[in-house]
């Protein structure tokens, strides 16, 4: 078992180390960041001496080789918009983006196991073909969408929830959260809904399938035959043997919930990584796109190792090493 | 009074154009500590009539008429919660497979328990008590290690044990047994089947065993009921019924039955309701190519074949453990004759069969077809040569089929791969190769789903003829079958072998059809060939004591009138 995870680690460090790499590859072709540091007033012997103060006339491998060095020692380099210490901007804006992540993937989770559940049991009946016709819009339509929909009902017309922003936060030894203030957990309503509303139907649906097949095994009907009861077969029995498959979507998923907040934080204006990431870009913050790209696929990474380590808890047969008697 | 009584019974299936009676005024009746088997072949309600006694017909099915009485008390039109109560705890049910009637993710006390609490009421630790008592009785050893594994951990016969062990949770007054040891090998098969027996005395529990198996029936059951198609056509004590049975249809029934004692030219064939089917394999013949074969040499020599599976993958050559599924078996088979495996599941015979079709690579030793080593065949042309030459019919003919493809298109497949002809005449080919199976050649616009599985092991028969292989390997092509249907299989096999001059390799857990299929049998046992021999010695007089054995242990119908065999030849 250890030696598993020992070498799942070390897969996963040559991953990150990939991933890096093609990053840094990229980044030429997202523009000349000194275009934009320097003013219009620009000499040619400014733009050389920049260049060579930031590294940037090295080549790419050599560049990635000295971030590397600089990532070791927890040194991800200076923003150059900003001018501050990446890992500082990256720890003020984290809190907002996991927090919202966390919300919307406990949403998807509950509320898709929950209703893939019921329409798996109840077939045939209305409200389960209903739930069914409904989800369909949720995995059709985009985020962003979903996101301005919900802001014209419950902000524009309504004026029940904030539009945008986090509202008022809390520090807690250095983690700004929302959840403690009325108004940090209202602002969190809309986006975390926006959000997790793919992932949610996406799970539902899947959760409904898994659990027709598994429904229709011989094990469920010899537990009926045994006189459990429809809660013990539906829940204990039935929904344990659907998990395995849910997990491995669930876990991916769960992964684009935080890669793909982007999205919901453009649109709430919502303080995260996601909205650091798309001004990094548009600023051509070198450092700070690195520095996000990593950790993206560090979460990845360590996801999907968790949902290994998962099938191993689930599921008995992988535990014992294939042994009968 | 009876213990269960079912009269006049009728459960019906509406379907969208007809209604479909599933089982039509049937009668039976089960005393306490009696096992009253049930007989037929699929589809003849047998299993129906378990389901409603313990009130699980599959929707829409229905009680249409009669009524199930438990100790004279009415339980069929029950409701739901009510029939609950019944089921595990007066009525329980001990299914066919159980490989799948366990849940894998939970360990076998917690099901034990679950079941014992859901109906008695005792505290947990009593629970676990009467769940060690019950794994203790059913005769798994080291209850107290046992009980806390889960069931991939257990043996096939050991679960079904714990199967039976779930169904006694809580002093049943009935169990029904649907099929009970159809998925096991027949020395597992003979103890399940004492255990079941040994219950049903010591504990008074009225036994109701369905199996399609005459031999099941004839060494287990007090009495016997035979349906065919919904209707029960004969009942009564098993001797008389199959001593001197009185309807055609049981009396057909038993001849169907492969003996091991005497060896027919064909298999006899059910003839009740008209099923027959004759087909001319002349035609087929009469533009198959010619092969000489050369009569000195064997048309196979396996020497020393060895295979390994890998059981944990290791970095390090010493961490890994293979388990040594075929180990230093060499044979002949001689150009025309049947060569018979038989062995238990995981003896190696299918193994062997798929080494030499190429399936599974060789790990050591050597495969030569007619004169030439198999592993030296490098070219493309000599392997697809050697491919075409050898055609594979495989046991489950539910898998073995694309479900996607049409079944023109899956006989046409070998041919198309192989460029063995173009055009119309592919078409003309397969016609006629489904029409000489026995299906006609309209069949081939079909999709395998609307066929029976006897008729889809014909689909798979013809595309294996498609090559015009001289070899084919038969792996265990009728033990998803039934008894009739498995006649009229194996009897196109044995024409087919006469006619074209076929050789095969016959791989089967049944002894009687090996003793009616094959020239030459080898036994074997955990990799190894322990015994081989003329199909008539090795029945005759065993050898080995591990042939002895397996020969003692099947069912046998000796006792029984050869009056049927000549109803039905």
């Amino acid at each position: 078992m250890l030696a598993y995870i020992v070498r799942r680690a070390f897969q996963s460090f040559v991953v990150l180390l990939v991933v890096g790499l093609v990053a840094f590859s990229m980044f030429r072709f997202v523009g000349d960041p000194i275009d934009n540091m320097l003013g219009q007033e620009r000499t040619q012997a400014d733009i050389e001496r920049l260049r060579g103060e930031l590294g940037l006339d090295l080549p790419f491998p050599v560049q990635y080789f000295k971030f590397l060095q600089g990532a070791a020692q927890g040194n991800f380099g200076v923003s150059y918009r900003q001018g501050r210490p990446v890992s500082t901007i990256i720890k003020e804006r984290a809190p907002a983006t996991l927090e919202l992540a966390l919300v919307s993937g406990v949403l998807a989770i509950t509320v898709g196991i929950g209703l893939g559940v019921f329409t798996a049991i109840r077939r045939r009946g209305f409200a389960a073909n209903a739930i069914m016709t409904i989800s369909l819009v949720g995995v059709s339509l985009p985020t962003f969408l979903i996101g301005i929909l919900l802001i014209y009902v419950f902000s524009v017309e309504l004026n029940l929830l904030p539009s945008f922003g986090r509202g008022e936060t809390v520090m807690i030894g250095g983690w700004s959260t929302g959840f403690l203030t009325a108004s940090g957990l209202k602002a969190l309503i809309l986006p975390a809904i926006t959000l997790g509303l793919y992932q949610m139907t996406l799970i539902m649906r899947l959760v409904r399938s898994e659990m027709l097949e598994v429904l229709r095994a011989d094990y469920i009907r010899f537990a009926r035959a045994r006189g459990l009861n429809d809660r013990v077969i539906n829940f204990r029995h039935a929904l344990k043997n659907t998990l395995v498959p849910v997990i491995t979507i669930t876990g991916l998923q769960l992964g684009s919930i935080i890669a793909f907040a982007i999205i919901t934080e453009t649109v709430f204006q919502w303080p995260g990584v996601g909205l650091l990431f798309i001004n990094a870009i548009q600023f051509v913050d070198i450092p700070v796109m690195a520095a996000y790209l990593m950790l993206i696929s560090v979460m990845f990474v360590s996801i999907n190792l968790i949902v290994d380590l998962l099938y191993y808890a689930i599921d008995p047969r992988l535990r014992t090493e294939g042994k009968t008697t | 009074m009876s213990l269960l009584t079912i009269q006049n019974l009728s459960v019906e299936f509406p379907t969208r154009r007809q209604l479909f009676t599933a089982v039509d005024k049937a009668d039976l009746s089960v005393e306490p500590g009696e096992i009253h088997g049930l007989v037929g072949e699929s589809g003849a309600g047998k299993s129906t009539i378990g389901a409603a006694v313990m009130g699980l017909l599959e929707r829409p099915g229905r009680i249409a008429s009669g009524e199930i009485m438990l100790k004279g008390e009415q339980i069929s039109g029950l409701d739901a919660d009510a029939m609950r109560g019944l089921r595990g705890k007066k009525i329980s049910m001990i299914f066919q497979d159980p490989l799948t009637s366990l849940n894998p993710l939970f360990t076998v006390r917690e099901q034990l328990t679950e079941t014992i609490q859901a109906h008695l009421d005792l505290t947990p630790s009593e629970a676990k008590q009467r769940a060690r008592d019950l794994i203790d009785r059913v005769g798994i050893p080291d209850p107290d290690t046992r009980m806390d594994q889960y069931p991939h951990q257990f043996s096939g016969g050991m679960r079904q044990r714990v199967v039976i062990a779930l169904a006694l949770c809580t002093e049943p007054d009935v169990i029904i047994a649907d099929e009970p040891t159809t998925a096991l090998d027949v020395s597992v098969q003979a103890q399940i089947l004492d255990l079941i027996k040994e219950l049903a005395r010591e504990r008074q529990v009225g036994v109701i065993l369905i199996t399609h198996d005459m031999g099941v029936i004839d060494d287990t059951t007090d009495r016997v009921t035979v349906m065919y198609a919904g209707k029960v056509v004969e009942s009564g004590p098993t001797e008389q019924v199959m001593g001197n049975p009185q309807h055609t249809y049981t009396r057909s029934l038993i001849a169907a039955v492969p003996r091991p004692t005497i060896k027919l030219h064909r298999f006899p064939q059910i003839s009740y309701g008209g099923r027959e089917t004759r087909f001319a394999i002349e035609d087929l013949a009469s533009h198959w190519p010619k092969v000489e074969n050369d009569p000195d040499k064997p048309l196979f020599e396996i020497r020393n074949l060895t295979k390994r599976f890998l059981q944990r993958r290791g970095l390090l050559p010493w961490d890994r453990d293979y388990f040594t599924a075929v180990d230093d078996v060499s044979f002949d088979i001689q150009a025309g004759e049947v060569f018979g495996i038989v062995g238990e599941s995981g003896s190696g015979k299918s193994t062997v069969a798929r080494m030499i079709a190429g399936l599974h690579p060789v790990d050591d030793g050597s495969v030569t077809f007619d004169g030439k080593l198999v592993s030296d065949l490098s070219d493309k042309a000599a392997l697809n040569a050697y491919r075409q030459d050898i055609q594979m019919i495989f046991q489950d003919p539910f898998s073995s089929l694309n479900p996607r493809m049409r079944v023109d298109e899956i006989v046409a497949e070998p041919i198309r791969h192989h460029r063995l002809m173009e055009g119309k005449a592919i078409k003309k080919r397969v016609d006629e190769l489904l029409d000489q199976v026995g299906l006609g050649s309209g069949a081939g616009q079909k999709y395998p789903h609307e066929f029976s599985g006897g008729q889809r092991q014909r689909i798979s028969i013809a595309r294996a003829l498609a090559t015009q292989p001289r070899f084919l390997i038969c792996d265990e092509p009728t033990s998803a079958l039934d008894v009739s249907i498995q006649a009229q299989i194996l009897n196109i096999l044995k024409d087919l072998q006469e006619h074209l001059g076929l050789t095969m390799l016959f791989i089967s857990h049944d002894l009687p059809v090996v003793r009616q299929m094959c020239d030459r049998v080898a036994v074997m046992k955990e990799g190894k060939i322990v015994e081989l021999q003329n199909t008539d010695d090795l029945f005759a007089s065993p050898q080995t004591s591990y042939a002895k054995e397996l020969l003692d242990l099947m069912p046998k119908l000796d006792d029984l009138s050869t009056e049927g065999l000549n109803a039905a030849e």
